[in-house]
């Protein structure tokens, strides 16, 4: 299939997704996620936690081949048996062994993503064995034949209706079933015969404790613990990962997985079995022997699954995937897992962030190659995973090593003057479009505004949509002929060195200097009125862009540029102010896999976002009414890498300062994300998500107010989904314009 | 009792109050009348191994798999309770104290006031030696529940609601 036709297929599969599973999946996911920042918020030592588990997690995985020795002891010294299978086949085969052995007619499985990265069931179903889930959510998919779009809660893109009509259709019922309360007892009453006549029960584990033998599974239905205890055989099946040292180990993960997961505080229960367990089972086939009177011999089986974990753990890159708890964390705050689920959002196995991760680890790159694009790198997840992965990057890494992998052949395109040497010749030309723009940009404004008109001509419009795939119902960004600075060059400074209060560079990003210099001319005029001289250096391009991409050597490239471009004005003492907020996590963020850890850190601590620092200068008694009040109330969205930094709270207190009444939007991301939006396959997507925002600024309390946005992409988009306007804060405070 | 027990077992009953989980305090003399008011028959339990205290007649001490399918309630003994979580750890015992919290529409779970610790690291680390001992236990917060049918239901493998007898403490106020 030709690229064009790539792409339409992905925009086609994307928009049925919308369609049919969309809402169900916004409704469940915007709930846990909503449900996990009020959680968090009552839980005092949260960020502590996070730094426990990370450092036990962290801990447990340099140790691993030490502890999954001392597991495998203390499982047999319990009585128990433990098989460290390489593969899935491996474990599979075992598996069936087992079910062999005990003539198993039926196996009772409690909801394990373990195993469905196993296939197990296919593996049993194979020999003849009646394969039942027994978690609710997993039984609907089951009887649907489908997989999970989500890694705790399965079925959530199935609304109780689609379930009842299901339900309704499959089974001979006397009444048609309608409530959750009639299909959850339904379930219950058919689920808990299968488990009664069950010859062998499966489960998971979310944690494995190497001193005692313990598996830990956290449930709230209680089918895990029936699957456990009922029939005399148990098996459960884990990836190495889930090995700790100690049960005292245990307590921040069971403090957080809940409440990161789907904002409860703790699920209804903490099952910690260290198997094979005293309790005794239940026998039908013996139903008036007291459960006192019973001597069972419980047969307990540990199956732990490598199948690319080891390599995982010797990938610098990789290795941090590890740690992951599986919370879902990662998926309910991403903005575009809101809005397809895993089913567009995963790949064989694992959705949502982490999923790129372990798809890489497990089944390698076709898995991931699908959905990786799917994150944007807005970062919305790095604060709200209990373990405190930096998924995000990890994405990057993957779409670097894809980006590799490409055949090397299949472009030798006209944009090859664009592509710097480090990145391979046959990467996908729109990738490279996106992460060179920095280049087009200066192309762009030395043509303007021929390049402007030319650009939005019919036919450019529909050959950039086939060649590159821009999507020719985005708006493109204008490009200005002078540059912010040149501008600034003509005009020089304002306030002197020798009178100022402080000194700032001002980062000319990309886009202040080609597109939207307004923005940069009103920073200028901003930091000015506050008695700060300003400069605008000539320093190019941040890496964000080649970033995206997943072009990680073009990235570091132009962060050792940009670093060695302003250590003479940190040296100076100088502070860095940047205005877009992509730029500053750049600095903040991903310069610490870039640079030198000295340099990272002196860049990181000497530069601000504007409005936090005019906040700072205020704060540090400059003036307020040297600055434009807003005339209008406002409507302000922050920027998604800008709440992950922290930061967004500075605007709206300046705001406020000058006497603003302000209306912050809450939905994780705008939906364009830098390039995102702009590609064929993902605009719709792009808009989808954009409704969020676009029902939030335009509902009532909202519809009048005046739009002001930090990000570029964001005022993009904002424009793209408004009548209004969008502009970014500093141009509403700016003494010299006004908005 | 210590202000220090009572402000733990206020906690307790707000964080069961947020559960929607009932609670009721009891000397262990009058133990059986509190009983009796809150089950519904029939009822199974496995043995409480507090002094001074014991399961009424009337609850079938031996369940078997039949009765236990047929019990409306079922009454076991905590070993402890979580405070800040409403939680009460239920250990596994060989005469089925598992099963019997599980499988009835109502779980009682009866639990000492002098055994309520504040918060997970504590009731972890008095788990830990017990563990590695070989024992399993089930922290249980609140009923089973399940929201896989498009809106919260509770009871969906397991009691469809629980209720914590507390007993006091000896010289109790
Ligand atoms: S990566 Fe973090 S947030 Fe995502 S599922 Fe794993 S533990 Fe949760």
């Amino acid at each position: 299939m030709s690229k064009p036709d790539d792409r339409r297929a992905k925009a086609a599969r994307i928009r049925h997704l919308l369609e049919t599973e969309g809402d169900a999946v916004e409704a469940n996911t915007a709930g846990f996620n909503r449900g996990r920042y009020e959680a968090v918020a009552d839980l005092e030592s949260y960020e502590e936690l996070k730094g426990e588990a990370r450092g036990i997690k962290e801990d447990a995985i340099e140790r691993l081949p030490e502890l999954l020795e001392q597991v495998t002891q203390t499982v047999e010294a319990n009585g128990g048996t433990v098989y460290l299978a390489d593969d899935a086949a491996d474990a599979n085969r075992y598996i069936r062994e087992i079910a062999a052995e005990k003539e198993a007619d039926r196996v009772v499985k409690s909801k394990s993503m373990t195993s469905e990265e196993l296939e197990v069931n296919d593996a049993l179903e194979g020999d003849g064995v009646d394969v039942v889930e027994t978690d609710l959510g997993e039984w609907v998919l089951q009887v649907a034949d489908e997989s999970p779009s989500h890694i705790v809660a399965p079925a959530i893109h199935r609304s109780r209706a689609e379930i009842a009509r299901l339900f309704n259709d499959r089974f001979d019922l006397e009444e048609p079933l309608e409530t959750a309360e009639e299909l959850t007892m339904f379930a219950r009453e058919r689920l808990g015969e299968q488990i009664r006549e069950a010859d062998v029960g499966m489960t998971g584990a979310n944690f494995i404790t190497a001193d005692s033998g313990t598996i830990m599974l956290v449930t709230s239905e209680g089918n895990a613990r029936k699957t456990a205890v009922v029939p005399d055989t148990h098996v459960a099946v884990a990836g190495i990962e889930k090995v700790v040292p100690s049960v005292e180990d245990l307590s921040p993960f069971i403090e957080l997985i809940g409440r990161s997961g789907t904002g409860q505080d703790i699920t209804s229960y903490i099952s910690l079995l260290t198997p094979p367990v005293e309790s005794p089972t239940v026998d039908i086939d013996e139903p008036d022997v007291a459960f006192a009177e019973r001597e069972d011999d419980r047969d307990f089986h540990l199956v732990l699954i490598d199948n690319g974990r080891t390599a995982m753990r010797e990938d610098d890159q990789l290795r941090e995937t590890l740690y992951c708890i599986r919370c879902s964390a990662c998926a309910n705050s991403c903005a575009n897992f809101q809005s397809v689920g895993g089913h567009a959002f995963g790949g064989e196995t694992y959705s949502g962030g982490i999923a790129t991760g372990w798809e890489a680890g497990v089944h390698g790159a076709d898995s991931v190659a699908e959905f990786n694009d799917l994150c944007t790198g807005c970062s919305r997840c790095v604060n709200a995973c209990p373990v405190e992965i930096d998924i995000p990057w990890i994405n990057t890494v993957v779409r670097d090593r894809l980006n590799h992998g490409v055949d090397p052949d299949r472009f030798e395109f006209l944009y090859d003057e664009l592509v710097p040497d480090e990145e391979p010749s046959g990467l996908d030309l729109q990738k490279r479009l996106f992460g060179n723009y920095e280049t087009l940009a200066k192309l762009g404004s030395a043509t303007a505004p021929l390049a402007n008109r030319v650009a939005e001509l019919g036919p450019v419009r529909s050959l950039l949509e086939r060649s590159v795939g821009v999507d020719s119902r985005r708006p493109l960004p204008a490009f200005e002929r002078e540059t912010l600075r040149e501008w600034y060059d003509e005009r020089g400074p304002r306030v002197a060195a020798s009178e100022a209060d402080r000194e700032v560079v001002l980062y000319p990003d990309t886009y202040t200097n080609y597109v939207d210099v307004d923005r940069g001319k009103a920073a200028v005029r901003v930091l000015e009125a506050l008695d700060v001289h300003v400069t605008v250096p000539n320093v190019g391009e941040s890496g964000r862009a080649p970033l995206s991409q997943g072009m990680i050597a073009t990235a570091d490239e132009q962060a050792s540029e940009v670093y060695a471009a302003l250590a003479e004005h940190l040296d100076a003492g100088r502070d860095v102010v940047v205005i877009e907020p992509s730029d500053l996590a750049m600095f903040h963020r991903e310069y610490e896999k870039l640079l030198p850890e000295r340099s990272f850190e002196r860049l990181r601590d000497g530069s601000y976002e504007v409005l936090e620092y005019v906040y700072g200068c205020l704060e540090n008694g400059a003036d307020p009414a040297a600055l434009r009040a807003p005339e209008k109330p406002i409507a302000y969205h922050s920027h998604c890498q800008q709440r992950t930094l922290g930061l967004e709270a500075y605007t709206t207190a300046v705001l406020e300062e000058l006497d603003a009444d302000v209306f912050e939007s809450d939905v994780e991301c705008c939906g364009m994300a830098g390039s995102f939006g702009y590609k064929q396959e993902y605009y719709e997507l792009s808009m989808d998500v954009g409704d969020r925002l676009r029902d939030q600024f335009e509902s009532p309390t909202a519809a009048d107010r005046l739009v002001l946005a930090s990000g570029t992409s964001c005022e993009d988009q904002l424009d793209d989904l408004l009548e209004r306007e969008a502009s970014h804060p500093v141009e509403a405070i700016d003494p010299g314009g006004g908005v | 009792m210590s202000t220090e027990s009572g402000s733990l077992r206020r906690r307790f009953q707000d964080s069961l109050a947020d559960l929607e989980v009932s609670v009721s305090r009891t000397e262990p003399a009058s133990f059986e009348a509190t009983l009796e008011d809150v089950v519904d028959d029939p009822v199974v339990g496995t043995p409480l191994p507090f002094d001074g205290v014991s399961l009424p007649a009337w609850v079938d001490e031996e369940p078997s798999p039949r009765t236990l399918e047929a019990a409306t309630t079922g009454v076991t003994a905590a070993s402890f309770g979580i405070a800040d979580y409403g939680s009460v750890v239920l250990p596994s015992t060989e005469d089925g104290a598992e099963q019997v919290s599980l499988f009835p529409d109502l779980h009682v779970a009866v639990l000492r006031e002098a055994d309520l610790v504040p918060d997970m690291p504590t009731a972890i680390d008095r788990l830990g030696p017990a563990l590695r001992d070989g024992d399993s236990a089930i922290l249980a917060t609140g009923p089973s529940a399940t929201a896989d049918m498009g809106s919260l239901v509770k009871g969906a493998h397991g009691p469809k609601a629980v209720h914590v007898v507390l007993l006091e403490e000896g010289g109790d106020e």
